[in-house]
C-alpha cells in the first residue's frame, strides 16, 4: 500500500489542478451558501453554509435522515438545491449536470455496473472522457494495484465480496483524479475489522494524494479519527463545524454534545454576563455570551469529573456532593454513577488514578474545573 | 434404529406428496394429451404421409416428399415473406414499446399500475373483433384513411397490403413487447445511472452503456414473444392482408382446405412449430428467467 501511495502522489503531481485558479479560490474546494433542499414538504437540507478547503478531509456526521446524503448529492449534481448557491473551486455550479463537475462519488450502495467486469467498471469514467486505450489501461492497472485487487480485474461485481466491491468503487472514483472525492458511508457495509483497516488506508491515501475528501458517516468514532474537520448535522441543519477535538471538547449545542461521546448535562440559567446558576442554586463562573435569564445547560464529559471522599475535594474546582449509585469496572477505567440532589452524574476514572474503590451508597464529592465545561443551548 | 425409521417416513411422505401432485394435475394432463400431444402427433404423422391423386392423405406410405417440397420457390417465397413481416413487426414493436416501457417504469407506482392496465385493456375484447375493427378504420372511407390523407401523408389506402398486416400485427402484439421491457427496465437500479452520470457519462451515454444493456433480457423476451406469433399469424393477414400474397399461416390453411395437400400443410406446420420452439427455448434461456 505504501509504495502505491507514492505512486499516486506522482500521478497527481502530473496534473494541472489549481493552475487555473487564483490563489484565493484555490484554497476553497467546495462552498455552499444558504443551501436548502426540499422534497415536497420535507426539508432535507435547511439553509446550510459550508466552506471546505482544498486538501481537507471533511466529514458530514449525523444520525440517519439528517440530510447528509442529500448534501453530498447536491455537490455531485445529482440533486439541485431548492435555494442557495454551490461552487467548486470558485466556479458556480448552478444547473451544471454531474458529468461536467470535477467531482466523483463513492456511493453508499457502490453502484457498480453489474454487467461490466472490474476493469470496465474502473475504466468507465476514463472511457467517457475519451482517454486513449493505452493510457486508460495503464491507469486501470494503477488503480487496481492501489486498492489491492490484482488478479480480479475480470470478475464481475457479483463475484466480489462487500469489501472488494467497496475497493472497486473507490478505485473507480480515484482513477479519474477528481478535485473533490465524495464518499457516502463507503465503509458502512464492512465488518468492524475491515472497516478499521480501510479507515487507516483511506486516511493515508487522502493525506498522500491531497485530494479533498467529503466523507459522509453516521459513525462518530469514524468521523473523529479520520477527519480534519467535522460538520455535525441534525434535521437538515449544520449545527457545528469544527475540528474533532473542538467538537468533542467545546460542543455548542446539546445535540452535538450528546451525539459525540458520552456527557453530563447540568441545567442552569444565566445570572449575569459570566456567572450562571445551576439548578441547585450553585453559582459557577463561565462566560456564556447569552442574555441574562437564558436557560442553558453546562456539559461536562465523564472523564473531566473526579470523585473524592466527602469534603476532600481540592480548592479551585467546582464541587457537588452526592452518593454513589453504581460502579462499573471496565478494566482500563471505572465508571461511577453518582446521584446528586437533582440528577445523576456519570464519572469516568482511569483505572490507574482510581485510587481506593468506592461502592454504592458511599458519600462522595464530585468536582470539575469550570474550564472543562461547555455551555450549550437547546 | 430411529434414523432408519425417520428415513422411511420421509420417503413415504414424499411418495404420498408426488401421488397427490399427480392426481391434482390429472385433469390438465388429460387435457394436454387430448388437445395438444395427440393432435401434434397427427400433424407430424401427416407430414410424412403421401397425398393421393384425389387429395386424400394416405397414412401407410411414409416418405419425406412433403419436406422436399419446402424447397420449392413458391413455398420459399411464402416463408421469406412471413419472415420479413415478422421481423418488421418485431422491430416496429420494439421502437414503439421501448420509450413507452421506459416512460411507464419511471412513473410513480400508482401511475405505473394505471398505465400497465391501459396497456392490457385491448386483451379484454376478442382479437378477431379488434382486427375487424381495423378493417373498418382502414376502409377507403375509414377514419384512418381519411386522417392520413387529411394530414397529407399520401392517400392512406393500405388495406389489403403488407403494411396493413404489419399495422395489425403491431397493434395486436405491442403489449407482448411492452410488458417484458417494462419488467426489465423497472428492475434497473437507478443509482447505476447516477453512477454513470457521476463518471462523466452524458444522459445518452448512460442510457447506451447502462440502461440498454441491463434491459436486454426484456428486449430479447419481448422480441421473441412478438416474432413467434407474427411468423405464424393467420387471422391478421387473412382479414387485413386480403390474402393477396400468402403468408405462412394462410398458406398452411390453404394446403389443408383448398389444395387438399395435407402432407405439405403438415410439414409447413412442423417448420413453424420448430421456429416457435427455438424461439421459446431462447426466451427461457435468456429473458424468460427475468420475467
Ligand atoms: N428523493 C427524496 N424524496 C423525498 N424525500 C427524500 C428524498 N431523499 C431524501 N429524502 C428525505 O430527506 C431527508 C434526508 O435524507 P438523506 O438521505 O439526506 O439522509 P441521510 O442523512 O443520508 O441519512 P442516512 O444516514 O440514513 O443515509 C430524509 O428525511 C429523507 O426521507
Ligand atoms: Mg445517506
Amino acid at each position: 500500500m505504501r509504495a502505491l501511495v507514492a505512486c499516486v502522489k506522482i500521478c497527481y503531481e502530473g496534473t494541472t489542478r489549481g493552475n487555473h485558479h487564483t490563489m484565493d479560490e484555490a484554497t476553497i474546494a467546495v462552498e455552499l451558501q444558504g443551501v436548502t433542499k426540499r422534497f415536497g414538504d420535507v426539508v432535507a437540507v435547511d439553509n446550510i453554509d459550508l466552506t471546505i478547503t482544498d486538501g481537507e478531509f471533511f466529514s458530514l456526521l449525523g444520525p440517519s435522515g439528517c440530510g447528509k446524503t442529500t448534501t453530498l448529492r447536491m455537490i455531485a449534481g445529482l440533486e439541485l438545491p431548492t435555494r442557495g448557491s454551490l461552487s467548486i473551486h470558485g466556479e458556480e455550479m448552478g444547473l451544471r449536470p454531474p458529468n461536467r463537475r470535477p467531482v466523483n462519488t463513492v456511493f453508499q450502495s457502490y453502484a457498480l455496473f453489474p454487467h461490466m467486469n472490474v476493469r470496465a467498471n474502473i475504466g468507465f469514467g476514463l472511457e467517457m472522457r475519451k482517454v486513449v486505450r493505452d493510457e486508460r489501461s495503464d491507469l486501470i492497472d494503477w488503480a487496481i494495484d492501489l486498492v489491492e485487487m490484482g488478479g480480479m480485474g475480470h470478475r464481475k461485481p457479483g463475484q466480489l465480496s462487500g469489501g472488494q466491491q467497496q475497493r472497486v468503487a473507490l478505485a473507480r472514483a480515484l482513477v479519474n483524479r477528481p478535485e473533490v472525492l465524495l464518499l457516502d458511508e463507503p465503509l458502512g457495509a464492512l465488518d468492524l475489522k475491515l472497516r478499521q483497516q480501510m479507515q487507516i488506508e483511506l486516511k493515508n491515501l487522502q493525506r498522500e494524494v491531497g485530494i479533498t475528501f467529503v466523507y459522509v458517516t453516521h459513525d462518530q468514532e469514524e468521523a473523529v479519527t479520520m477527519s480534519d474537520r467535522i460538520g455535525v448535522m441534525h434535521e437538515g441543519r449544520l449545527l457545528q463545524i469544527d475540528t474533532p477535538e473542538a467538537i468533542y471538547e467545546r460542543p455548542t449545542t446539546r445535540f452535538v454534545a450528546d451525539f459525540i461521546g458520552r456527557t453530563n448535562f447540568l441545567e442552569a440559567t444565566v445570572a449575569s454576563g459570566d456567572e450562571i446558576v445551576l439548578a441547585n442554586g450553585d453559582r459557577l463562573r463561565v462566560s456564556t455570551g447569552h442574555a441574562d435569564g437564558t436557560t442553558i445547560a453546562v456539559t461536562v464529559r465523564p472523564e473531566r469529573l473526579t470523585v473524592h471522599n466527602r469534603d476532600h475535594a481540592p480548592d479551585g474546582r467546582h464541587r457537588l456532593d452526592g452518593i454513589v449509585d453504581s460502579v462499573v469496572y471496565l478494566g482500563n477505567a471505572v465508571i461511577y454513577s453518582v446521584s446528586i440532589d437533582w440528577m445523576h452524574l456519570e464519572v469516568r476514572c482511569p483505572a490507574s488514578l482510581a485510587g481506593e474503590r468506592r461502592g454504592p451508597g458511599d458519600e462522595v464529592t464530585v468536582s470539575f474545573d469550570a474550564g472543562h465545561t461547555s455551555v450549550v443551548v437547546g | 434404529m430411529p434414523a432408519v425409521a425417520t428415513q422411511g417416513l420421509e420417503h413415504q411422505a414424499e411418495r404420498a406428496k408426488s401421488r397427490q401432485g399427480f392426481l391434482l394435475g390429472l385433469p390438465a394432463i388429460v387435457y394436454l394429451l387430448v388437445f395438444f400431444v395427440i393432435p401434434l402427433g397427427i400433424v407430424i404423422a401427416y407430414s410424412f404421409a403421401t397425398r393421393t391423386r384425389s387429395g386424400r392423405t394416405e397414412l401407410n406410405d411414409w416418405n419425406v416428399e412433403a419436406y422436399r417440397r419446402l424447397g420449392e420457390d413458391v413455398v420459399r417465397a411464402v416463408a421469406f415473406r412471413s419472415l420479413w413481416i415478422a421481423v418488421l413487426t418485431t422491430v416496429v414493436c420494439l421502437v414503439l414499446a421501448y420509450p413507452l416501457a421506459y416512460f411507464i417504469s419511471t412513473r410513480s407506482p400508482a401511475v405505473r399500475n394505471m398505465m400497465l392496465v391501459g396497456v392490457m385493456i385491448p386483451f379484454w375484447s376478442n382479437f378477431l373483433i379488434r382486427t375487424y375493427a381495423w378493417r373498418v378504420l382502414l376502409d377507403s372511407d375509414g377514419l384512418f384513411t381519411q386522417m392520413v390523407s387529411a394530414v397529407g401523408l399520401g392517400d392512406g389506402r393500405i388495406l389489403f397490403t403488407s403494411n396493413a398486416v404489419i399495422l395489425g400485427l403491431v397493434y395486436g402484439y405491442l403489449p407482448f413487447m411492452v410488458l417484458p421491457l417494462y419488467a426489465s427496465i423497472e428492475r434497473i437500479d437507478w443509482s447505476l445511472v447516477e453512477g454513470a452520470r457521476d463518471l462523466y457519462a452524458s444522459g445518452w451515454m448512460a442510457f447506451r452503456r447502462v440502461v440498454w444493456p441491463l434491459s436486454r433480457p426484456g428486449v430479447i423476451a419481448g422480441s421473441i414473444l412478438v416474432f413467434v406469433p407474427s411468423f405464424g399469424a393467420f387471422v391478421t393477414p387473412a382479414i387485413l392482408g386480403g390474402n393477396k400474397k400468402g403468408l405462412m399461416g394462410s398458406y398452411i390453411v390453404d394446403q389443408f382446405l383448398d389444395a387438399r395437400n395435407g402432407p405439405l400443410g403438415a410439414s409447413l406446420s412442423v417448420v413453424v412449430l420448430g421456429v416457435m420452439l427455438v424461439g421459446t427455448l431462447i426466451y427461457f434461456r435468456q429473458g424468460g428467467r427475468t420475467l
